[in-house]
């Protein structure tokens, strides 16, 4: 149980790392703005309590807008997206044989599993920060536009980072 | 009360949910036009100090480009000093006397936060409070101006960049004094738009847009950028003019914080001249 909660920060640190030194200051023609930290959120275990998922999404957003200088922003759509996040495992098929420690990975649970799970939430949560950030529906298919793009880069970024992580462990 | 309870207890997802939810709201909410909460300034002291660090390794891949831009501008600069001017009439002398009062004061700073990807994008300097920053100044590159000081910590000043949603920049086009208002719509960080101009005016690509000096944060007279094309949509009685500008956001480093000396005087007049139309 240890090993998990400490595998967890390590994963929150790295990834919020990721995320404020490099990935915010990607920006292709204004349409390209990859979330990747949402990963947190996607890989924490099952059998989390509704709580804590929610807790801990509310503090990674925070942390990001900590150091994006955009209060509330990214902490709406996380936990937004924790809150989908159990609904969306229902969604796309929940499997039996879970034990405590088990979480969504791409190699607990296969290709198909892992990229419609990803996607949906990734959607969503890029869906929210987009539409606050604009504030209005009148730039409706612009914004769009950008959160499908934006979408659609996160997840392969996660499904790369995910590749990399199978692939270190396979050495070990 | 147990009912309550068990209600509680039964929909504790839902309602933590809800809650955390209008609390970033709130947050999101009460911030928008000025970042000024507690939490930020608080917060500002870490991800300034955070930044700072970053941005000392980074600095180095730049500062090629910042040099080659510190020295096209003390080029300009060393054009116009007294220095260059041969004096060729040595009866008559000119120096600069009482009638020159000075308006404007630079503070140099860094940009150690920045991003240009968003609707609404921030900058954050290296100079605070302790520099004499205020909000309200305005933040200037050697190329064009790069936003205005929103909020100041003791250490750290945030700016909103032109790349933002709330931007409104009083304009005007340098070749026939035309007024507009520069907004940015939000897609490309390297297009701006400007506003407000009536259709009658003739106008051709290339033409410099600067600033118009009438806000009293903006120095008169700044390079904003150059008009792409021009149209005026169906109905309408101005132009859209989209322009690229002068500055590149993205590699945004050295700045000058632009501190004008009579702004108070200039607020307190419109102040008084708005308050006597109103009685």
């Amino acid at each position: 149980m240890n090993r998990l909660v400490f595998q967890n920060i390590i994963r929150f640190l790295l990834l919020v790392l990721l995320q404020v030194l490099l990935l915010n200051k990607i920006n292709l023609y204004g349409y390209l703005n990859p979330f990747v930290y949402i990963l947190f959120i996607l890989l924490l275990p099952f059998e989390t309590p509704g709580w804590l998922l929610l807790v801990l999404s509310f503090i990674t957003g925070f942390t990001i807008d900590i150091f994006s200088g955009t209060p509330g922003l990214h902490t709406a759509a996380t936990v937004l997206a924790g809150f989908a996040r159990p609904a969306v495992i229902k969604l796309v098929g929940e499997r039996e044989e879970y034990d405590a420690s088990m979480y969504p990975s791409l190699q607990n649970m296969g290709l198909k599993w892992f990229l419609t799970y990803t996607v949906i939430l990734v959607f969503l949560h890029h869906a929210a920060l987009n539409f606050l950030d604009v504030f209005s529906f009148t730039e409706f298919f612009r914004t769009l536009l950008r959160i499908i793009i934006s979408t659609a880069f996160t997840v392969l970024f996660i499904i790369l980072l995910q590749y990399i992580i199978v692939s270190r462990k396979g050495k070990r | 009360m147990r009912n309550i309870l068990a209600f509680i207890v039964r929909f504790h997802f839902l309602l933590l949910f809800v809650l955390l939810e209008v609390v970033a709201l709130a947050m999101f909410v009460n911030s928008t036009y000025f970042q000024q909460s507690a939490v930020l300034n608080s917060g500002n002291v870490i991800t300034g100090k955070f930044y700072t660090s970053a941005s000392n390794i980074t600095g180095y891949f730049k500062l090629r480009r910042t040099n080659e831009l510190l020295s096209i501008e003390n080029a300009i600069l060393r054009q116009g000093s007294d220095l260059s001017f041969l004096k060729t009439d040595s009866t008559s002398f000119w120096k600069k006397d009482t009638l020159y009062r000075q308006q404007y004061k630079y503070v140099i700073a860094r940009v150690i936060h920045n991003s240009v990807g968003k609707r609404n994008n921030y900058i954050m300097l290296d100079k605070g409070k302790r520099f004499g920053i205020e909000k309200d100044m305005a933040v200037i590159t050697p190329n064009g101006i790069a936003g205005t000081v929103i909020s100041v910590s003791e250490n750290f000043a945030w700016v909103m960049s032109v790349l933002n949603k709330h931007t409104r920049i009083s304009a005007r086009i340098r070749k026939n004094d035309q007024m507009g208002t520069v907004v940015w719509n939000g897609i490309d960080p390297s297009v701006g738009t400007l506003t407000d101009i009536p259709a009658h005016v003739k106008l051709s690509r290339g033409d410099t847009i600067v600033t118009s000096g009438f806000s009293n944060i903006f120095p008169a007279g700044l390079m904003l950028g150059t008009i792409n094309d021009f149209r005026v949509e169906q109905g309408e009685h101005f132009y859209l003019i989209p322009f690229t500008f002068s500055v590149d956001f993205n590699s945004l480093d050295y700045v000058y914080i632009v501190k004008n000396l009579m702004k108070e005087e200039q607020d307190k007049l419109m102040q008084t001249t708005e308050n006597q139309a109103n009685e």
